[in-house]
């Protein structure tokens, strides 16, 4: 029982992302008509279109006009994100979240952490490989990321069959389990990027009560994102950063109740 | 004597530095992401759904959610895998598999959220000024025959193909002509009318031969051009190209000689 309360959010994740995953599936297998399409783009109960804003972002910058339907899908998720999760897309939908997050619990059993060797790879280099996919989609006219993303390549494997994209799944593995702690989400994935940067005034947020904290400093043991819990033990306050992916295992690890979900900007005083 | 120690670099050269390290590394992964993007692009050799763009525009404007693949009823279409050798997560068909049934409400187009596959390519307007949907002006592809392996060729009598065109006696035809080898038999053998052929693939499947011998190509492979500069002068249509034609077409006058032919006879220039 307290394991489950310890891994509460763990669990609800777990379950968004396959439940997800098997809508897609039953959709593609029996004919479901909850959930259609794939992680690109969707139709729900074949009325509402959802479409990933970074490919549709992509696409205008290859030059594509695109149909009003997409379009309106791509909005849909972008507000959503946006106003509301930040990016919580990362952990609570994104199917490469639970490979990497199979990597990172891999290097903490078997202590690999410890003997990292210093691979220095900046967390803003997501940013310049965003920057890059729009470019190259602009200069060769397709959607750039769409063509490598470990993402799709998974997502679409787990709904129509995934011929070699296994090996570009176990890649990604591998490079989070011996190349860089949470090397793909934490430093590469442009996806990741473009939600940090529009989620950044997303109102569900994880905030630091600093008066509790007894610095044991587990939250930042287990941060994906570790630069985001910069206040721990000094301020209470949000944890404002974009890069937050809202995964809520600080939450979890803490055992002195100093962090929690809380909803910005609108309550004043707590 | 000992070199002198190079002094510490500067804040400003520092920076310098950086930014071009950062820089360069960024071209480097972007040639390489472009090598690839290049490569997996450029194989044209896949046959696309009814109603799909010409293949720059629907690489640029496919989002590869998959919606066509659920809607298929034969499940001929197929989201590419890693490793099928065409750009992944794009929708094709192999028609020695399955085939193109040729729906007549094409069900794979309508759900197309980006526009990718474009209704209008394979609507026409009817009686009552509504578009309705005519699988027959798809243009998926364009069946070829090996004359060199299709039997038919050879004196055998087989009208698989021509047998199993929804478009018989119009897509396919059978010539007759004499059996010189034989020469008391009829040869039956399959011709192709281009401008009719959809590119299902229907013969494909059905032909006998071990490898088919008649098999759908795409049209920009399979496709010759015989250039703007020659009209068809017994179809009227063809003709009406002149009228709108600018520039070009200009009359030359070469001044008629004032000497009489006789006259160039006899002056021995011959």
């Amino acid at each position: 029982m307290r394991w489950t309360f310890k891994h509460r959010f763990l669990i609800l994740r777990r379950l968004t992302q396959t439940l997800m995953i098997a809508l897609y599936f039953g959709a593609h297998a029996w004919g479901w008509k909850m959930l259609e399409g794939n992680l690109s783009s969707s139709l729900v109960f074949g009325m509402i279109p959802l479409a990933d804003p970074f490919a549709v972002l992509q696409m205008s910058a290859a030059g594509a006009l695109l149909g009003l339907d997409v379009l309106i899908g791509a909005a849909i998720i972008a507000i959503f994100y946006a106003l509301i999760g930040g990016r919580a897309f990362c952990s609570w939908v994104c199917p490469i979240n639970m490979v990497t997050d199979a990597a990172s619990g891999l290097r903490r059993v078997l202590r690999i952490n410890e003997v990292e060797r210093r691979v220095v790879l900046s967390r803003n280099l997501r940013y310049w490989i965003l920057g890059l996919s729009l470019a190259l989609s602009a200069i060769f006219g397709v959607d750039a990321f769409e063509f490598i993303s470990p993402i799709g390549i998974l997502s679409r494997g787990l709904i129509f069959g995934i011929g070699f994209g296994s090996t570009v799944v176990l890649g990604v593995f591998l490079f989070d389990l011996f190349g860089v702690k949470n090397g793909f989400c934490g430093h590469l994935c442009p996806l990741g990027g473009f939600y940090s940067l529009i989620g950044r005034f997303s109102i569900i947020r994880v905030k630091h009560n600093q008066e509790k904290c007894t610095l044991c400093m587990k939250c930042t043991d287990i941060c994906p994102e570790k630069p985001v819990l910069h206040m721990i033990g000094k301020r209470s306050e949000f944890v404002a950063m974009g890069e937050c992916t809202n995964c809520a295992r600080c939450v979890e690890v803490c055992d002195d109740d100093a962090l929690n979900f809380d909803i910005r900007f609108f309550k004043t005083t707590k | 004597m000992a070199k002198d120690k190079l002094p510490p670099l500067g804040e400003r050269r520092r920076f310098l530095l950086q930014t071009l390290q950062g820089l360069g590394l960024a071209t480097l992964g972007a040639l390489t992401w472009s090598a690839y993007i290049d490569e997996a692009s450029a194989s044209a050799l896949v046959l696309r759904p009814p109603g799909a763009r010409i293949e720059e525009d629907f690489l640029s404007m496919c989002i590869r959610c998959g919606l066509c693949v659920n809607a298929c009823p034969y499940d001929t279409l197929k989201l590419a895998r890693a490793g099928d050798n065409v750009p992944v997560g794009t929708p094709y068909f192999t028609a020695r598999e399955i085939p193109c049934y040729m729906c007549k409400d094409i069900p794979c187009v309508p759900p197309c959220p980006t526009g990718a596959l474009d209704a209008s390519l394979v609507s026409k307007m009817a009686k009552n000024g509504q578009p309705e949907f005519d699988i027959g002006m798809a243009k998926m592809g364009v069946a070829v025959i090996d004359s060199d392996q299709c039997i038919a060729f050879w004196g055998v009598q087989c009208d698989a193909c021509y047998r199993a065109c929804p478009l018989i006696n119009e897509a396919i035809i059978i010539d007759q002509s004499r059996n010189d080898r034989t020469g008391k038999h009829a040869l039956m053998v399959p011709r192709i009318v281009g401008d009719v052929c959809t590119g299902c693939g229907l013969c494909e499947k059905a032909c006998v031969t071990e490898k088919a011998s008649i098999f759908v190509l795409p049209l920009e492979i399979a496709k010759g051009k015989a250039g703007s500069n020659y009209i068809k002068g017994w179809d009227e249509k063809d003709e009406d190209r002149l009228k709108d034609q600018k520039g070009g077409g200009e009359i030359t006058h070469t001044p008629t000689s004032a000497k009489k032919p006789v006259d160039y006879l006899n002056s021995e220039e011959f």
